[in-house]
């Protein structure tokens, strides 16, 4: 993505992608029968309208959903699109980072002009059971852990163990979430939530609440992806895809080398150094936050604070609106939206907040942000950095 | 009689760890360089190296470790064991209400024969000078 001769330059001029249309598709509870793919391909459209491009300007398209196997090839089917370049790579919440990068590589080998990225998730309609089977784990499943739930329970049970985090720093994630949700015209949460309704929420898999869990909800999203030089002439201001990384370091839980620290240590460097910033550049982190341990995690690995002090510095009010670093201005999983693989509303959220149309959530001059992915239980971790410049 | 099965293995991993299981025996792998191997594989991660089975002595300490809510249901715990040779599993410790085990916590393996065609292996608090389950073997 960054031209090798060209390190003198500023991350913005040399960035050869941009993000030209974001949307959301339905959110919450959708309308009886609407389908996934219902859900993809109006996501799909608004994003599309967002960029002022249509249908016939897609020749690259890249989705996934847990409820379709064979997502992309649905959606291309549905839409009468006969794309150049697809893939359909499952990676769980954060494959939408990943068909980024890849929608980059595509990109910039000429191997496409327009990208789609799209998904769409029926769960809370039909339950998120059916939404996303588990698969038999015979050194797992017979010990009944409510996945993915006990899995974080036990990152944030270690935690606490090691670090002296407590219930009252995950609970101080759930109260700035929601305090940023009601912000947002869209978010599934309309009422306050207090530090003491949710330290008083039902316990579901100690130290997890109900409230350390992120919601249920039906939803989706799309984002369009051109070449810079094509982007500067769309209607939207172009939003730079900066720099990106991946990582896997298990799919089972019982597989995790350290339970406090992720796979986001390795991609946030590694995204960060692409892009050449540093953790303090930013003005505004989109982290995936499935469960409370998630943000207080990804915190610590991508560098904004210590590792160990995630939970005093959220409970200080840092991520919180008016902190000191802009966190999941959308109300995040745990208070906007949350379909079982939420990446690629990270990513909308970000570019919405860097091309200032968040109205009162607005981050002020954000021109800055990381969209961070996460994936399975803690499994698959993928960066993003997204820019512009404002005039 | 043609040998069909060779050379394919003649008993997948899970198969013969669930045999042990039928004795009382937690299972786990090592390789010659002796790289301990979690979960039963036919090949031992990073190196591709062929794997033995040895028979844990059973002790370990707990990880980490949630109280489950279960629905209708009593809360259980499930548990992440370090058993002492030197590899982790997934697990449940009984003996004691779900919210009393902690990490750190040291462990013996029980087998839990509730399934006696499907034994499970499950730990308990280790109980002060016990030696162990018997037939610890490096087979």
């Amino acid at each position: 993505m960054i031209d090798p001769h060209g390190l003198s330059t500023s991350p913005f001029e040399r960035a050869s992608v941009a993000v030209v249309g974001a949307a959301e598709s339905d959110l919450g509870h959708c309308a009886p029968g609407t389908s996934p793919v219902d859900l993809m391909a109006q996501a799909s459209l608004r994003a599309l309208s967002d960029a002022g491009l249509g249908l016939k300007d897609v020749d690259a398209v890249f989705c996934a959903t847990s409820q379709i196997r064979f997502a992309t090839t649905a959606l291309c089917e549905y839409l009468g699109v006969h794309p150049r370049t697809h893939d359909g790579t499952q990676m769980g919440g954060s494959s939408f980072m990943t068909h980024m990068a890849q929608a980059c590589a595509a990109l910039e080998r000429g191997q496409c002009e327009v990208a789609l990225i799209a998904y769409g998730s029926t769960q809370r309609s039909v339950s998120r059971a059916a939404a996303s089977p588990r698969e038999f784990n015979p050194y797992e499943t017979p010990y009944q852990p409510v996945l993915p739930i006990s899995a974080y329970a036990m990152a944030a049970a270690r935690h606490m163990h090691e670090f002296g985090t407590t219930r009252t720093h995950l609970a101080s994630v759930a109260v700035a979430a929601r305090q940023w949700a009601l912000m947002n015209p869209v978010a599934w949460e309309k009422e306050p939530l207090t530090l003491e309704q949710a330290l008083a929420s039902r316990m579901v898999s100690s130290p997890l609440t109900l409230r350390d869990c992120c919601l249920v909800t039906d939803g989706g999203g799309a984002l369009i992806l051109t070449r810079g030089d094509r982007a500067r002439h769309l209607q939207k201001a172009p939003v730079y895809v900066l720099g990106f990384a991946q990582e896997l370091s298990h799919l089972s839980i019982s597989n995790m080398p350290d339970l406090t620290t992720t796979g986001a240590k390795i991609t946030g460097l590694a995204a960060m150094k692409m892009a050449g910033v540093t953790p303090g550049s930013f003005d505004l982190a989109m982290l995936y936050d499935a469960f409370t341990i998630n943000t207080i995690l990804f915190l610590e690995d991508l560098g904004f604070c210590q590792k160990g002090e995630g939970g005093p510095f959220v409970a200080s009010g840092a991520i919180a609106p008016g902190g000191s670093l802009a966190v999941n201005t959308n109300g995040g999983g745990l208070s906007y939206c949350h379909p079982g693989m939420y990446g690629l509303l990270l990513l909308i959220e970000a570019v919405r907040q860097i091309r200032g149309e968040c109205g009162v959530r607005q981050v002020p001059g954000c021109e800055l942000a990381v969209a961070h992915g996460n994936g399975g239980v803690l499994s698959t971790q993928a960066t993003v950095v997204l820019g512009a410049v404002h005039d | 009689m043609t040998d069909n099965t060779s050379p394919s293995a003649s008993a997948s991993p899970w198969r013969v760890f669930k045999d042990h299981c039928l004795k009382g025996q937690l299972a786990y792998q090592v390789t010659q360089a002796g790289q301990v191997v979690f979960y039963p594989r036919v090949c031992a991660p990073q190196t591709g190296d062929d794997l033995h089975w040895r028979v844990s002595k059973g002790l370990g300490t707990v990880y980490s470790c949630t109280e489950v809510m279960g629905k209708d249901r009593e809360p259980y715990n499930v548990s992440l064991i370090d058993v002492d040779e030197g590899f982790r599993m997934m697990s449940r410790v009984d003996g004691l209400a779900a919210k009393d085990v902690s990490i750190g916590l040291r462990v013996q393996l029980k087998m839990d024969m509730t399934h006696p065609e499907d034994p499970l292996p499950v730990f308990v608090p280790l109980q002060a000078g016990h030696p162990g389950p018997t037939g610890a073997t490096h087979d």
